[in-house]
């Protein structure tokens, strides 16, 4: 149902002009947070538990960016992106522990980790992408869901290691058949153990302004706009032209793409990678959808800023104990009644109109 | 060789048979008609031309080319294009946008070249928005380049239809009641629109007109349909007389 507010703004503006100054602003946010943070850690300002949060709040924000570009940009529902953050974390991770000794700097090897996890992560987006969303409907969601739940379950059964005879894969450490000086890699439900700890908040910094600069760029672009073509009108989207199936694809691949860099950076900031429900099953992934639909579906600023405050929150309500997830509760009702209740919409409408016609007024007294 | 022929064009919907036996020739620059009562199949027709439905018989021809069984894609990449009866703009973007997603493939650049704006990228967007505004222009929407698509006043959504379907440069262009929901001026002045852009953009027009007195101003010749098949064909001015039309439109 359309939704009609009545507002001095009746004529929203949509032009090349605004939409990079929207995206400036965006840059601006996280330029701004992550300098005001690191000055506090770096001046020990910030006590540990906190310090701790930055990092899982960068990949937090880079889920949420990348999911929006599939529920909000192009507007089908994925409920399994976790599962390309897991694809992700274990790729890097595993590329990681198995170049330990060759030589080359933790930088490179990071940097690679990352370029495979993407890979990867995005070469499962083509492998789900291309037998489903040639579908019209909801199916998407489906098979993302079942997705995210067959990831986690089969990294939790593999065992692979390395000796000099190569590889060996297998679902039981009895089976892999591996010398006795072989080093075991993916330990089954014990996970990936000693992947360097190569993540840190500036690390993340960078990851969430790529994200950025490549989503928003991508929105406002030739292929930007057909995807959200696709969104609004299939059948016109067709009807000029435009090859539906293509661009689902990319938007979804390039979604899954940046949720295995979130993937890497997770898995390089922990001692032990393993995958349960919270963090890469169902639970993580609808925690995003929480994130992408509080903060706005198509807005880009609000993923950052729901992800941000939504991640820290509970581990900031600590102190109070049992209410923690009461309070988180509260705060999750309110964020959605702000941003979306009608009531709300009109007065930040109206005051954003108040402010620019105050402006105007100035000027003209000015002159 | 004529632009379009249709030959037998039929299709049924579970036992009704919605469009029967079409058959229709233009020829290059013809401003036509396509008249009848509700339900008759005036839309079916036009979503059989543009592969929204697939004939169950007959086929067609643009230029030579059959065009049956291919996708609304690459129909209009061969150069059909079209408007709705219901209008079915890009409700979220603005004016400038819809008629740009129009230019989607005349005008292009890479997906990479617009991530990293290569200077592709501004180049072409810049050609995509003069373009855009010139298409724009002709439609008298041009002070409204910024205003998002849905909250255009109804008798514009309809003129930002036909500027997005003919950045699409087609050969071919179908309206769908391209009048419907507009005051008897407003209609005029469309009526007048579409014949400059005939004869100014080198197309061919096929038009619905589900009132037969729009049609009589600026078609040459006409077809009426009725349950599905052709009633009458012909110069307009004849066939509008024809005793058989004028009971199909008055019922009996
Ligand atoms: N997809 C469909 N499925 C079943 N019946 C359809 C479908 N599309 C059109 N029809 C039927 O075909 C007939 C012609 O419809 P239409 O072409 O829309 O008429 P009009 O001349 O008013 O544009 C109507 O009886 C309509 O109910
Ligand atoms: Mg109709």
């Amino acid at each position: 149902m359309a939704k009609k507010v009545n507002s001095p703004l009746e004529k929203k503006k949509s032009g090349v002009r605004s939409v990079t100054k929207k995206n400036f602003v965006t840059y601006l946010i996280v330029i701004v947070f992550y300098a005001v943070f690191q000055t506090l850690t770096a001046t020990g300002h910030l006590k540990n538990a906190y310090q701790s949060l930055l990092v899982p709040i960068c990949y937090s924000v880079v889920m949420a960016v990348s999911l929006n570009l599939v529920v909000g940009v192009l507007g089908e529902l994925s409920l399994g992106h976790a599962g390309f953050m897991c694809v992700g974390a274990y790729c890097g991770a595993f590329f990681s522990v198995i170049t330990k000794d060759v030589l080359m700097t933790d930088w490179l090897r990071f940097v690679l980790a990352m370029l495979i996890g993407a890979a990867v992560a995005a070469l499962a987006g083509v492998i789900i992408g291309i037998p489903v969303l040639r579908l019209k409907g909801d199916y998407l969601a489906i098979v993302t869901l079942a997705f995210g739940e067959i990831i986690k379950t089969v990294v939790n059964v593999l065992y692979i290691g390395k000796d000099a005879s190569g590889f060996h894969i297998a679902m039981s450490t009895k089976n892999l058949d591996m010398a006795e000086d072989g080093l075991l890699i993916l330990n089954g439900p014990q996970g990936i153990t000693g992947t360097p700890k190569s993540s840190n908040f500036t690390i993340g910094f960078i990851l969430v302004m790529l994200t950025l600069l490549i989503v928003t760029n991508l929105m406002d672009s030739r292929t930007g706009r057909a995807i959200m073509s696709i969104r609004d009108n299939r059948i016109a989207a067709e009807s000029i032209g435009i090859d539906v199936t293509k661009y689902k694809l990319m938007a979804f691949v390039i979604a899954a793409a940046i949720a295995g860099c979130a993937g890497v950076l997770y898995a390089h900031n922990l001692n032990a990678l393993t995958a349960n429900t919270n963090n890469f099953g169902y639970n993580m992934s609808i925690m995003i959808l929480v994130y992408v639909v509080l903060g706005g579906l198509g807005s880009v600023r609000g993923s950052v800023i729901a992800a941000t405050i939504l991640y820290a929150l509970p581990e900031l309500f600590r102190g109070v104990g049992q209410y923690r997830m009461l309070l988180y509760a509260i705060v999750l009702i309110v964020m959605m009644i702000v941003n979306n209740g009608a009531f709300f919409v009109q007065m930040k409408e109206k005051a954003l109109y108040n402010i620019r016609s105050g402006k105007k007024n100035n000027a003209k007294e000015a002159a | 060789m004529s632009l379009l022929e249709v030959k037998n064009l039929g299709i049924v919907f579970g036992g009704l048979h919605a469009v029967e036996d079409f058959n229709l020739t233009l020829e290059k620059g013809e401003l036509y008609g396509l008249i009848g009562p509700n339900g008759a199949g005036k839309t079916t027709v036009f979503n059989l031309l543009t592969g929204v439905y697939k004939p169950t018989t007959g086929t067609f021809f643009l230029d030579g080319k059959e065009l049956k069984g291919k996708k609304p894609a690459e129909i209009n990449k061969a150069g059909i294009a079209r408007t709705f009866q219901n209008i079915r703009l890009f409700s979220n973007l603005s004016v400038l946008d819809n008629v740009k997603l129009g230019l989607h493939n005349g005008m292009k650049y890479s997906t990479f070249e617009g991530i990293v704006r290569l200077p592709r990228y501004f180049s072409t967007e810049r050609k995509m928005n003069e373009r855009a505004h010139a298409l724009l222009k002709v439609f008298e929407l041009d002070d409204d380049v910024d205003t998002l698509a849905s909250n255009l006043p109804y008798g514009k959504q309809r003129k930002l239809e036909i500027a997005r379907a003919m950045a699409t440069e087609p050969k071919l262009l179908l309206l769908d009641e391209p009048a419907a929901g507009m005051n008897p001026n407003e209609t005029k002045e469309l009526m007048q629109t579409i014949r400059f852009v005939r004869d100014n953009f080198d197309l061919t027009v096929l038009l619905i007109e589900h009132d037969m007195s729009l049609v009589s101003g600026i078609c040459e010749n006409i077809t009426v349909l009725n349950f599905g098949t052709e009633l009458a064909k012909g110069p307009t001015a004849e066939v509008l007389k024809n005793p058989e039309v004028i009971k199909a439109y008055l019922g009996d």
